[in-house]
């Protein structure tokens, strides 16, 4: 994946840099919003992260920039700035995610590659699949080695997003932010309890697992 | 070079009436003005048409008794009284009978009005009678010094060549222009005295109001921000203007104080956490270089700096929530739903637990709020209750909405065993306080703050009520306005 960082703070830039290449990915640098905002127009980017606040350009008014260009590289916006309407500020401008400093890597990691363009989107599909487990978004029906597994609502919310990032690692507060609709953090955890739960009834019974634990990071869904 | 005026004189109050000053002096001047040329042309017209009937009064006795008995006429007219002029001179100008002993040259060369009024000197070495019935006030023109006078005439001439002058003095008029000359310039110094006064009246009240709100400003800007500006209880505009100042003020100090304790409640309770992180790394470096060891020490200081992270993070949010933070604005939010949706996300953490999470929230009750701010909210206080209701027999949590008079009231009860005290209880939503029993717990001690700022922010509030056992929470939202 080909991933443009802008971001200011050399030391973080360079730590991104560096990360980014060990998890296989290139990344390239700008180290503020105008020399961000011509590499992105001359590249071809799979996924931005944009730092906020940015000298000669801000973030905001690059994504802007870049979406009136008719570019749609997906981007993840950077900001020490959190609260709800930052967030939403932010979205509107055209960033497609949104993550609050300070950040761990994993996150922003299983982020940018939920982003990435180039992975196959399964937004129009309507049924997923994943090994022998099948989900049909249409009839609301779950099938594991064509056996039906009964979901309350949210657990087959729950699936659903897990199965559309099948392969991918997906964390807890995407999780959060993306199945119920909060950003904030829950002081238990309570997205574990929920996604052992979920992992009972489509594993149990089962040969295999499919619902994996991904140490300090998150969840994955994939066939053996 | 800059002219400084004193004080008194840069007031809006000296400015104004200076202004006034001009602009009144200038209208009176303009009336004053009209209204004299306008009777001045009265009164010329009255004298001409005097002179008018002297001259066929004239003509008659001319026609009656030819030359002598208009001489004989002019005569007996001269020595009456009056303002009347009386003159019959031959070709040559010499003056043959009349009361005009001499005449500005060139007047007799005439024919018909006079152009412009001419001196004269009376018969009889100048002595002059006047008539002065209106203005008997004015001092008489001494007779001996004045001997010419102002006149117009009409001068005619008889068929022989003769001529004959007949005219009025012109001190009538004249006299009466003094008079309103002087009544102008009387006029205008009492308007001027007048406003002088009110200009130093008023212009020095004022600089005092003004001198007294900006020494009370000055001591502000010092940095006394309890200092308030005076309000006389006059109800003036001064006072109108000293009152907003001070609401100001009142807002801007709250602000301060906020921040004040924003930065007190960060260096206190983030202080300790730093040095800790401090210690465990510095300890890790100190001890057995042992791979192991390290990975250790890192994921310990790692959990530390999220925990830090999430303390800063809670502080940060209750501060701007109760700086009244109102970015984001408030919509129509189901609050059944919202906490539907919160005992659903508890609900298997809870079980977890062996805690029964219990919910009665059916139908929906709108409130004005927000459901990201309502949702962690709560889940604070459905977290308290999960956790310190763990240990009860039976531990049950029932989360409950209904409306009562205050408006929409939000309950979490637990059966653990609650904050029996009443003074505990008080002090449990205030930020960092962890009581005694609930040390062992962990938690930032920001939980229910939160919850306490956030209902603030929606206008609303939460109270810790005893339970049968345990505690209740309640949180009473305002009833949506409605459109």
């Amino acid at each position: 994946m080909k991933i443009l960082i802008v971001e200011d703070d050399r030391e973080a830039a360079d730590y991104l840099d560096k990360a980014f290449a060990e998890a296989g990915h290139t990344a390239h640098v700008a180290r503020d919003g105008e020399t961000g905002f011509a590499l992105a127009d001359a590249g071809d980017y799979d996924v931005m992260v944009v730092d906020r606040m940015l000298p000669r350009r801000d973030g905001l008014s690059l994504i802007a920039g870049l979406r009136s260009r008719g570019n749609t590289t997906p981007v993840l916006i950077l900001s020490a700035l959190g609260e709800v309407d930052d967030r939403v500020t932010g979205l509107r401008a055209g960033g497609d995610d949104y993550l609050t400093k300070p950040y761990a890597f994993s996150e922003l990691l299983a982020r940018v590659e939920v982003l990435n363009r180039r992975a196959s989107s399964k937004e129009a599909e309507t049924v997923y699949r994943a090994g022998d487990l099948e989900l049909d978004r249409l009839s609301h029906t779950v099938k594991r080695a064509g056996r039906e597994i009964t979901l309350q609502p949210r657990e087959f919310r729950l699936l659903e997003y897990l199965m559309r990032h099948a392969g991918q690692v997906v964390t807890r507060t995407m999780l959060l932010e993306n199945v119920w609709d909060y950003h904030f953090d829950p002081q238990t955890n309570v997205i574990d309890v929920h996604v052992s739960r979920l992992r009972g009834k489509i594993e149990k019974g089962f040969d295999s697992p499919i619902l994996h634990t991904v140490r300090g990071a998150g969840y994955m869904l994939k066939a053996a | 070079m800059a002219l400084r005026l004193p004080a008194i004189m840069r007031t809006t109050a000296a400015r104004l009436s200076a202004l006034y000053f001009i602009l009144f002096a200038l209208c009176a001047i303009l009336l004053v003005h009209y209204m004299t040329s306008l009777s001045a042309s009265i009164l010329t017209a009255q004298t001409m048409e005097t002179i008018n009937e002297e001259v066929q009064g004239l003509d008659r006795a001319y026609r009656r008794g030819g030359l002598p008995f208009l001489v004989r006429v002019v005569g007996q007219r001269s020595r009456q009284p009056g303002a009347n002029l009386y003159l019959i001179a031959d070709v040559n100008g010499r003056i043959l009978t009349g009361n005009v002993e001499s005449l500005e040259p060139g007047v007799l060369e005439t024919e018909g009005w006079t152009e412009q009024p001419f001196t004269y000197q009376r018969y009889g070495e100048g002595i002059v009678e006047r008539r002065a019935p209106n203005v008997s006030d004015l001092e008489a023109p001494s007779a001996t010094t004045e001997t010419r006078h102002a006149a117009i005439a009409l001068v005619s001439r008889l068929p022989n060549q003769m001529i004959v002058l007949v005219g009025r003095d012109l001190g009538e008029p004249e006299r009466f222009r003094v008079v309103v000359q002087r009544a102008l310039i009387f006029a205008l110094s009492i308007m001027a005295v007048g406003g002088l006064l009110i200009w130093y009246f008023i212009g020095r009240r004022a600089l005092k109001r003004i001198d007294s709100i900006s020494d009370a400003g000055k001591r502000i800007m010092g940095g006394d921000l309890s200092g308030r500006l005076p309000v006389t209880g006059a109800g003036d505009e001064f006072d109108r203007l000293s009152e907003n100042l001070n609401t100001m003020l009142t807002r801007i100090a709250g602000l301060n104080e906020g921040l004040r304790q924003v930065s007190d409640n960060i260096a206190h309770d983030l202080k300790t956490p730093l040095t800790r992180l401090r210690n465990r790394a510095e300890a890790a470096l100190a001890g057995n270089p042992e791979a192991e060891g390290y990975r250790e020490a890192l994921e310990a200081t790692i959990a530390e700096s999220d925990r830090l992270i999430k303390t800063f993070n809670a502080i940060l949010m209750i501060s701007r929530l109760e700086a009244g933070y109102s970015a984001e604005q408030l919509v129509k939010v189901d609050l059944a739903a919202a906490t539907r949706d919160v005992v659903e996300l508890y609900e298997p953490a809870a079980e977890e637990l062996g805690v029964k999470l219990e919910a009665s929230v059916d139908g929906s009750f709108m409130v004005d709020g927000n459901r990201e701010l309502i949702g962690q909210a709560l889940s604070n206080v459905v977290d308290n209750a999960i956790k310190y209701s763990a240990g009860a027999d039976e531990p049950t949590v029932r989360v409950s909405v209904e409306r009562t008079d205050g408006g929409i009231s939000l309950k979490v009860a637990d059966n653990g065993p609650g904050i029996p005290d009443q003074t505990d209880r008080d002090r449990a939503t205030e930020r960092f306080v962890r009581l005694e029993q609930s040390r062992s717990q962990p938690g930032s001690g920001l939980g229910l703050s939160l919850a306490k700022a956030v209902m603030k922010f929606h206008g609303g509030r939460l109270e810790l009520l005893p339970g049968e056992p345990g505690l209740t929470v309640a949180m009473t939202f305002p009833e949506a306005k409605s459109g």
